[in-house]
This record gives C-alpha cells, sequence and structure tokens, in this order.
C-alpha cells in the first residue's frame, strides 16, 4: 500500500520539497501544553475552595467564581484550541500533500492564539464573563476568538479545498466537517442568545453551544487524529471502511441533535428534550461502531499496547471514550437525570471526556511527534510513562469518586435533607478530589519535565519531510 | 459521500442547519406568542427591600443611586445582574426548579417558561452545577442584613459554607469596624438577588384562580 501523501498528492515527487512546518507545529503543541499546565492550576486552586482552603480570596481577581471560568475556558480555548491545531497542521499536509498554503498567515494565527488566550485570562479575571456556559469569553473578545479558529480552518481548509473532486481518507471527512461546524456554532452560541433569543428557547440554543463546541470541533479533529495516526502506528489499515463510513455520518447527523440534553426538565419545549434523549442514546449505537472498528484494527497486535507508548495512549482515550458514551445514554435518560442533575457527577463526566478521551489522545500526539519535530529522542521514556501512569490513575480516581460523590448529593437534596448537611457530606469527596488532582498535575510536570530536556537546537530543526515506513498509510479512498 | 465539498455541504452546513432547525428554531417558533418582556415590565415597581436598603445604609446607597425611584432599581438590578454573571455565581447556583425530585417543596414553585422571556434572561442563566441552593425563588427569603453578611463572608452565617466570601462589594474597612455597608456593587447585587422569584406571575396567577 502507498503512504497516504502520496495517494492524494496532484504531483508526483512532491515530498521532495517542504512539506510541514515544523515549527508551527511544535509551537501550538507546547503552546497547548502550557495552557493545560496553567488551567490545571486554575482547577487546583478552585478545588480548595471546595474544601474552605482557598489561599487568596480576598484578591478580587483571583476569586474562585472567576478562576472557575479560567479554568474551563483554558481547557477550550488554550489546551484544545492549539494541541488541535498542531496535530492538523502536521496531519493535514501529509494526507494532502500540499504544504500549507500561507504560512506568515499561520504563524500570525498562532500568535493571535496567545493573544486571546492571555486576554481572555485577563478578561475573566477581571470579571467581565458574558453568560454562556463554555463561551464565558467576554462579549468584546468573542470576535478575536472566531477569528483565530477561522483562520485556523482556512489554513488547513485551502489545502483540504484544492484536492477537488476526489475521494478523500477518513480523517479530511472529519477534518473538513469540522471547520465548518466550529464557525457556525461559534456564531450561534455567542450571538444568538446574548442579543436576540431570550428565555427557554435561547436556553436551547446555549445547550446546542456546549454540545457542539464538544461534538463539532473537538470530537472531529480528535477522531481524524485517531484514523491517521492508529493506522500509521499499528502499521495497517483500518479494519473497516464501511464501519469509518457508518461512524462518520453517524456522528454527522445524531451530533449536532443532543445539545437540549444539558437542560432536561427545563422551561424548554419537552418535544425537544425529547428529541436530545433519543439521539443521545442513538449516537451510542454510531460511538460502539467506531470503537469495534478500532478494535478490529487492532487486533493480534494488542501487544502493542505494551510497548507503544503513543498506541497506549490512543487506545486508552478510545476505552474511556466509550465509557463517556455509555455513561451518556444512562444519565440522560429523565429518570436518571431527576437525581443526577445539577451534581458532582456532571463534572465528574466532564473531566473524563474532556481530559481522559481529547486530553488522551493529545498526550500520544504529542509523545508520538515531539521527537519528529525537534529532531532529538525524548531525553527519558520512563518519564513519560510516569506520565501516563500518574494520568490515568488521578483521572479514574477523580472520575470515580465525583460520580459517586453526585449521586450521595442527588438523594440528599431529593430527600430533602438540609442544604448544609449535602455540604458536608461531600467535602470528603471533594478532598479526595484535590488528591487526584495533585496526581494528575504531577503527571503534566513529568512531561513538561521531559519536554524541557529533550529541547535540542529547537530554532534551527530543519524543515524536511519525515518519510514513513511504506505501507504506513491507511486505506486509500 | 468521501468528497470534501460534498462533506462540507452535506454534513457541515446541511445536518447543522438542520439540528439548528429542529432544537434552536422550532422553540424560538413554539415560545413565539409569549411576548418578551422588558425590565420595566418584569420589574413594574420598587420593591419593600431597595427601600429597605436605602434606610438601612443611607450614605452608601446616595452615593451609589441617590433616590430610591424605579430608575435606580432598575439600573441596580442591571449591575447585580452583571454581577452575578462576572463572578460567576451561576456555575454555583441554579435559576430553574424542576418539577421533580422534591424541588418544589425545597425551592418554591416549578420554573415555567413565561418567566424566563424577558430581557434578564438574556443569556438565560439557567445554570448547570448546584454547589449552592437553587435561587429562582431566592427574593424575600433572606433580610437584606443576612444577605450583607452573606456576601462579606458566608461562613460568617453558614459555618459549613463553601461559597466564596466578596469583600470586594463593600465600603473599604477602617478602622476595625465590621461589617462595612455594601458599595454600590453590592447594593445591587443584594437588590438583585431579592428580586429573583419576585416578578408578576400573571399566567401563574390566572392558572390558579381556575382550579378549584
Ligand atoms: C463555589 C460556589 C459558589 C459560588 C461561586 C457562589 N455561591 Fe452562593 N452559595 C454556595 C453554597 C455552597 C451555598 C450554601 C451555603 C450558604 O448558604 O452559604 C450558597 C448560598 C447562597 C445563598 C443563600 C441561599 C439560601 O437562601 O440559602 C445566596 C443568596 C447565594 N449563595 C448567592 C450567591 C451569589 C449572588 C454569588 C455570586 C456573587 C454566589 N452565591 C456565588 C456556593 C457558591
Ligand atoms: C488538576 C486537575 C484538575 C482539578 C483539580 C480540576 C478541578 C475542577 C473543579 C473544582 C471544577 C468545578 C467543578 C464544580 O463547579 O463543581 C472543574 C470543572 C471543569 N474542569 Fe477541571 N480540574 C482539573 C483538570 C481538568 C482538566 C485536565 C480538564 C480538561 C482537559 C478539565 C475540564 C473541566 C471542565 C470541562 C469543567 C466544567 C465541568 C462542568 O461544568 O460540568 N479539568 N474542574
Amino acid at each position: 500500500m502507498i503512504p497516504p501523501a502520496a495517494v492524494t498528492a496532484p504531483e508526483a515527487g512532491l515530498p521532495l520539497v517542504p512539506l510541514v512546518d515544523l515549527q508551527l507545529v511544535r509551537r501550538h503543541l507546547l503552546a497547548g501544553f502550557l495552557w493545560l499546565l496553567a488551567s490545571m492550576f486554575a482547577g487546583l486552586l478552585v478545588s480548595l475552595q471546595f474544601l474552605g482552603r482557598y489561599p487568596i480570596d480576598f484578591v478580587e481577581i483571583f476569586s474562585p467564581g472567576r478562576v472557575r471560568m479560567v479554568h474551563t475556558n483554558l481547557v477550550a480555548f488554550g489546551f484544545l484550541l492549539n494541541c488541535l491545531a498542531g496535530m492538523a497542521y502536521w496531519v493535514v499536509p501529509r494526507l494532502t500533500g500540499l504544504p500549507l498554503q500561507w504560512p506568515r498567515f499561520a504563524h500570525c494565527n498562532f500568535w493571535l492564539m496567545q493573544l486571546m488566550g492571555t486576554a481572555l485570562v485577563v478578561m475573566l479575571l477581571g470579571g467581565h464573563a458574558q453568560a454562556v456556559e463554555w463561551g464565558e469569553t467576554p462579549v468584546a473578545l468573542d470576535p478575536l476568538v472566531a477569528l483565530v479558529a477561522v483562520g485556523f480552518f482556512i489554513n488547513i481548509g485551502a489545502c483540504m479545498l484544492k484536492i477537488g473532486r476526489r475521494p478523500v481518507y477518513v480523517t479530511l471527512w472529519y477534518f473538513s466537517a469540522a471547520t465548518i461546524w466550529t464557525a457556525l456554532t461559534y456564531l450561534m452560541g455567542n450571538y444568538l442568545p446574548q442579543f436576540f433569543v431570550a428565555g427557554a428557547a435561547g436556553g436551547a440554543i446555549a445547550g446546542l453551544y456546549i454540545h457542539d463546541l464538544v461534538g463539532l470541533f473537538v470530537t472531529p479533529l480528535g477522531w481524524g487524529a485517531m484514523y491517521y495516526f492508529v493506522p500509521l502506528l499499528l502499521n495497517r489499515p483500518i479494519y473497516s471502511h464501511a464501519l469509518s463510513l457508518i461512524g462518520f455520518w453517524g456522528l454527522a447527523f445524531f451530533y449536532p441533535l443532543q445539545g437540549v440534553h444539558h437542560f432536561l426538565w427545563s422551561p424548554i419545549p419537552m418535544y425537544a428534550q425529547y428529541g436530545a434523549v433519543v439521539s443521545t442514546i442513538a449516537i451510542e449505537i454510531v460511538v460502539a461502531t467506531v470503537i469495534v472498528n478500532f478494535f478490529l484494527t487492532l487486533r493480534g497486535q494488542t501487544d502493542q499496547l505494551r510497548t507503544n507508548l503513543p498506541l497506549r495512549w490512543f487506545y486508552t482515550g478510545m476505552v474511556l471514550y466509550f465509557v463517556t458514551c455509555l455513561q451518556c445514554s444512562i444519565q440522560v435518560l429523565l429518570s436518571v437525570q431527576k437525581i443526577i442533575h445539577f451534581t458532582d457527577w456532571v463534572v465528574g463526566h466532564a473531566h473524563l471526556v474532556m481530559f481522559g478521551v481529547f486530553g488522551f489522545w493529545l498526550f500520544g500526539v504529542i509523545i508520538h511527534l515531539w521527537p519528529r519535530l525537534t529532531g532529538k529522542p525524548w531525553w527519558s521514556h520512563q518519564l513519560n510513562v510516569w506520565h501516563y501512569w500518574l494520568s490515568t490513575a488521578g483521572l479514574l480516581v477523580m472520575f470515580l469518586d465525583l460520580l459517586v460523590a453526585g449521586v450521595m448529593q442527588g438523594f440528599e437534596w431529593r430527600n430533602m435533607a438540609p442544604f448544609e448537611s449535602s455540604i458536608i457530606a461531600s467535602v470528603p469527596f471533594w478532598a479526595v478530589r484535590t488528591v487526584a488532582g495533585l496526581v494528575i498535575a504531577a503527571g503534566q510536570i513529568c512531561l513538561a519535565w521531559n519536554i524541557w530536556k529533550s529541547r535540542g537546537a529547537l530554532a534551527r530543526a530543519p524543515m524536511v519531510p519525515f518519510v514513513e515506513p511504506a505501507g504506513a498509510g491507511a486505506k486509500p479512498a | 459521500m468521501e468528497r470534501v465539498r460534498a462533506i462540507l455541504l452535506i454534513a457541515g452546513v446541511f445536518f447543522f442547519a438542520l439540528s439548528f432547525l429542529l432544537m434552536g428554531v422550532l422553540p424560538v417558533v413554539t415560545l413565539a406568542d409569549v411576548p418578551t418582556l422588558t425590565l420595566a415590565e418584569v420589574a413594574p415597581r420598587v420593591q419593600e427591600s431597595f427601600l429597605d436598603l436605602a434606610e438601612r445604609w443611607p450614605t452608601a446607597f446616595t452615593k451609589s443611586f441617590g433616590e430610591p425611584t424605579l430608575d435606580a432599581y432598575h439600573a441596580a438590578l442591571r449591575r447585580g445582574r452583571e454581577i452575578y454573571i462576572g463572578e460567576g455565581c451561576w456555575h454555583c447556583h441554579s435559576q430553574y426548579v424542576r418539577p421533580v425530585s422534591n424541588e418544589g417543596l425545597r425551592y418554591g414553585a416549578v420554573s415555567v417558561a413565561e418567566e424566563y422571556q424577558n430581557e434578564m434572561q438574556r443569556p438565560v442563566l439557567f445554570g448547570t452545577r448546584r454547589v449552592g441552593p437553587d435561587l429562582t425563588r431566592e427574593g424575600g427569603k433572606r433580610s437584606n442584613d443576612w444577605h450583607a453578611a452573606h456576601f462579606f463572608d458566608p461562613k460568617s452565617v453558614v459555618p459549613t459554607s463553601v461559597m466564596p466570601r466578596y469583600p470586594w462589594l463593600f465600603e473599604p474597612v477602617v478602622g476595625n469596624v465590621l461589617p462595612t455597608p455594601p458599595n454600590r456593587d453590592g447594593l445591587a447585587l443584594i437588590a438583585y438577588v431579592q428580586w429573583l422569584g419576585t416578578w408578576p406571575r400573571p399566567e401563574v396567577e390566572a392558572a390558579a384562580k381556575e382550579a378549584p
């Protein structure tokens, strides 16, 4: 089989020109990781508030309510946006055989993105949030966020559009759909509820936004990365093209319909709530086909999970993705909602998806790419293994802990116990959460230290295409 | 099905538009006959609690709002809502009472769509997490004093509370005279919290009259 770049490259002999802008990819991955560290620090701080031990609650700009918004927004617009962009700037040129069309623009966009992240932190700490969950970016900053996101998509979109009418590989289905989805989602979520639609209908749109940001921006880019890297690392094509097709079109159809499930039992018209519940359950079936596809791709090679660290990250993330989606299909039931909505259960779910799935996949990408970007091998493999185990263990403890806490809180409230009683009972769970957070943070310090020690002659690393072994590509479309 | 342009069109635009129509536009249409009210309509007159603020902390109040007129009241509510959003109160407090799990007993009347169709709910402040209790019907539940002490230091009134304190909503401390009066933002936030749930509910009252 032929490597993907050669499949779709318009002319033969292209790999001779620099294909991937290594510096750009490196910058994005590194910036994303640094934002993740900042976000985790914020998360740890907020978790101390729950123990009544917040160290600086008398400083206005570090009020826990504001720092919480910094925590969640940096995850989306710092960590995920940057790392996904870095990943895509590596993948898209290699799949299309075309370098980025406007490298200068891409670099400018990188700096704008960091400016946006910094402004976001400053403005949120200054108390200028917008009342849209996960879109707390102040109204004045929204255009800049949209600009950098669209800038990123124009960069990869230009390569993808240039391919013309030929069929493209699965990864590019996801990536190309994500370009439009993200732009539409962002504009819809940040402008309609703010200026045009009040009340319950506005709530329905805000729910669409929360969900589409995960489902139509992060998820397609994440799955696109999986379809690219997993066959490459396993050195064999994806098991079934038909299952890939079902997975993509199922996601494209059902995912956007689910947003209202964030506000069940609310005054939003009931048919919208029922529709959201049904489509949420429907997508679990689609997700199951995707997971089956990937695990059949792995068949006979499970041994590699032991030896190949990036691959282990990918498959751990996939297992957790399945757990997340299974959890979705259970927690979305209106009867289960009665108990778990508004509780820590949901917070546990959020950490499982954002960190346990997309965070883990991006760690796999970083571990796999970093030596190829710097031209130097990892300083220590052992540190990377520690990073894996500390992150995984910390996350699982945090997830299970919050799950149990959520059920407990839900029943306390339903049983009409005084509110204080549920707080007192939650404190031990919140303490475990902080400890688990410290474990996760320790894992990230391992990776940070390793990146620092593996730094090569960074600025001078040449822009050569990295030659894949023959047959490393996935199934030609 | 595997070409970039087809995907952009069908998945990217068409499926998104479909979901937006079904899940976004359709609820808007369903609720279209509920008029979207202005602040003047959901806060038609100055509340007792606002007059009480003016009496309790006359210096701070006059400096911030002058006379407790209807205009001043509206200005306070708007500012209070801004603080409620900026401080992230809505990440710890929800604003909707569900018809399940005894919430009607715990928090007061179950929320209906009509209550949210006004400019103070644009964007809507449903919330998704209850670290603290629901605040939909908070107005009138506690005294202004209680709220002032609570915002200054929640632990002073509820020892087990994990709510953050907000000393910057109060005049700076001079010497060791505590508590200091709320400043403009503090007064506004108290007015806002005292207003929650006290809006007129004609449709609910009419339904109550019809029931035997
Ligand atoms: C970290 C989460 C958190 C944040 C942020 C928070 N609260 Fe609270 N709030 C709580 C908890 C927990 C309680 C219950 C214990 C208590 O009464 O202090 C509470 C109680 C309250 C009460 C009393 C409800 C009652 O009648 O029992 C009011 C009013 C209130 N909060 C308003 C606010 C406002 C306004 C803000 C924003 C300035 C805010 N809260 C921010 C957690 C929070
Ligand atoms: C150091 C480890 C971490 C700690 C201690 C931590 C702590 C917290 C806390 C205290 C909250 C607020 C919960 C509440 O309001 O009840 C929160 C929310 C959240 N965190 Fe973290 N966090 C950590 C890491 C992460 C990471 C790595 C991610 C994603 C990559 C993440 C994503 C989120 C999201 C999406 C929410 C919002 C949840 C919701 O609104 O339901 N967190 N976190």
